[in-house]
């Protein structure tokens, strides 16, 4: 990365633009509700300047000591299969991104949110919220516990059913590279029928996705270790045209 | 080349306001701040129909154009409690308010300076990844004219779509997904 200042112009670090050829589309037919939520108009190139390579610093401040473990939010501990789902926040140059919030959200052990427009016929639990966050340690490294989320059906399309799956959002050091995704279970059946997955272009890419199951983080009569680590843009060492002498 | 594949983005789904909604989210600049203001706007699809599962996302320079960050090649500043960061649901009409002070001039390349700017993210159901625009300030005539994003601009990109508009407690910054008066998006 460089990083200096000239006498007439300043230099910043840029950040790989890749995410533009593994992305979704955003106008994406078989996810219906994007046909009207896309821009028609081609995207505008936006130059990384100083507003796109800082970002928020947040403070530990923010969080509260149990927002890490989503089963222990309540007087009582969520049905379903205890988990931990647990990686490291990396940038595609392999270097950490340290002290960075990870937030994430999911359905119940039942596939229902807590969130009023969710009203399918699937319980609710009264000691799970489904909301949790921590920043990343030193070395990239973050953890949750909870619960593995259910699968849930939706109207897109008949009998519609999404894969289970964690709702993630990072804002890494910069922002460029803030990012939501979502995190699957390794051979879920449901993959082949979901649009929202199957929207990532390249069938390889998609499985970055897709978490795996880990016997080293698994606790011996406990919980079930699963290991995700998530990837953002990284700098591209590139520099701005010098001034003119 | 890179060495690691990067992850790719998914919808926020429909969901989203469980997990990423703040109690002080709005606040860029917290209450009682000298000077701040409300950025309000409504989101709208295609349709002209609001979009009610949307979150907007605000990032910018403070007051004198500078950033508590690393990367800032000036030095990073200590920003107390102004924070840079807006964070906004829309409410069932589509709307979303942050609360924030304007923004200084910030150093562009080679020598050219970016007019007062604040980069936003939006994000919603039925976006299969975030969208970025930029909220440029009316009253800033020549320093918009001067500024090398809002300059180069396609002849076809509606610029004034990336105008504020001055309202009664500070601006109106409506985002038109698609569709006749459809917003300005950057690739970022």
């Amino acid at each position: 990365m460089t990083d200096y200042q000239t006498e007439s112009g300043i230099v910043v670090p840029s950040y790989t633009r890749e995410n533009a050829q593994i992305d979704p589309p955003l106008d994406y037919a078989g996810y219906r509700s994007t046909e009207f939520r896309h821009p028609k108009n081609p995207l505008v190139l936006l130059p990384h300047m100083l507003t796109e390579v800082t970002g928020p610093v947040l403070g530990e401040s923010r969080l509260g000591q149990l927002d890490y473990d989503l089963t222990r939010q309540h007087d009582d501990e969520p049905i379903g299969q205890r988990m931990s789902i647990s990686g490291r926040v990396l940038d595609s140059d392999g270097r950490p991104v340290p002290n960075t919030l990870v937030e994430i959200w999911q359905a119940n052990a039942a596939g229902r949110y807590r969130h009023v427009v969710d009203d399918w016929p699937g319980p609710l639990d009264p000691n799970f919220t489904g909301v949790g966050r921590c920043f990343t340690d030193s070395e990239g490294r973050y953890r949750f516990v909870t619960i593995r989320p259910g699968a849930y059906p939706w109207k897109n399309h008949h009998n519609a059913w999404r894969p289970a799956h964690i709702h993630f959002s990072l804002f890494g050091r910069a922002f460029t590279q803030r990012l939501v995704t979502q995190m699957y279970f390794p051979g879920d059946p449901l993959f082949s029928e979901d649009p929202i997955f199957n929207s990532v272009p390249d069938p390889k890419v998609r499985e970055r996705m897709v978490s795996s199951f880990d016997w080293d983080t698994t606790e011996d009569h406990w919980l079930l270790g699963f290991k995700w680590d998530i990837v953002l843009r990284g700098p591209e060492a590139v520099v701005f045209e010098e001034p003119h002498a | 080349m890179s060495k690691l594949g990067v992850t790719p983005s998914q919808t926020v789904g429909p969901y989203f306001a469980i997990g990423l909604t703040w109690e002080d989210g709005p606040y860029a600049a917290p209450e009682g701040t000298e000077g701040a203001f409300w950025i309000r706007g409504r989101v709208t699809d295609g349709n002209g129909a609001p979009i009610p599962d949307c979150v907007v996302e605000t990032w910018q320079a403070d007051a004198d154009g500078r950033f508590a960050h690393d990367d800032d090649p000036r030095g990073a500043v200590d920003w107390g409690d102004f924070r840079g960061l807006g964070r906004s649901g829309t409410d069932d009409d589509g709307r979303f308010a942050i609360h924030t002070i304007k923004p200084g001039p910030v150093p562009g390349p080679s020598g050219t300076m970016q007019a007062p700017h604040i980069d936003v993210t939006v994000m919603a159901r039925g976006m299969l990844a975030r969208v970025v625009t930029r909220i440029y300030f009316p009253e800033e005539e020549a320093a918009n004219a001067a500024d090398p994003v809002l300059s180069s601009l396609p002849a076809t990109a509606a610029s004034e779509t990336l105008i504020a508009k001055k309202s009664e407690d500070g601006y109106t910054f409506d985002v038109h997904l698609q569709g006749e008066n459809e917003t300005v998006f950057f690739d970022i």
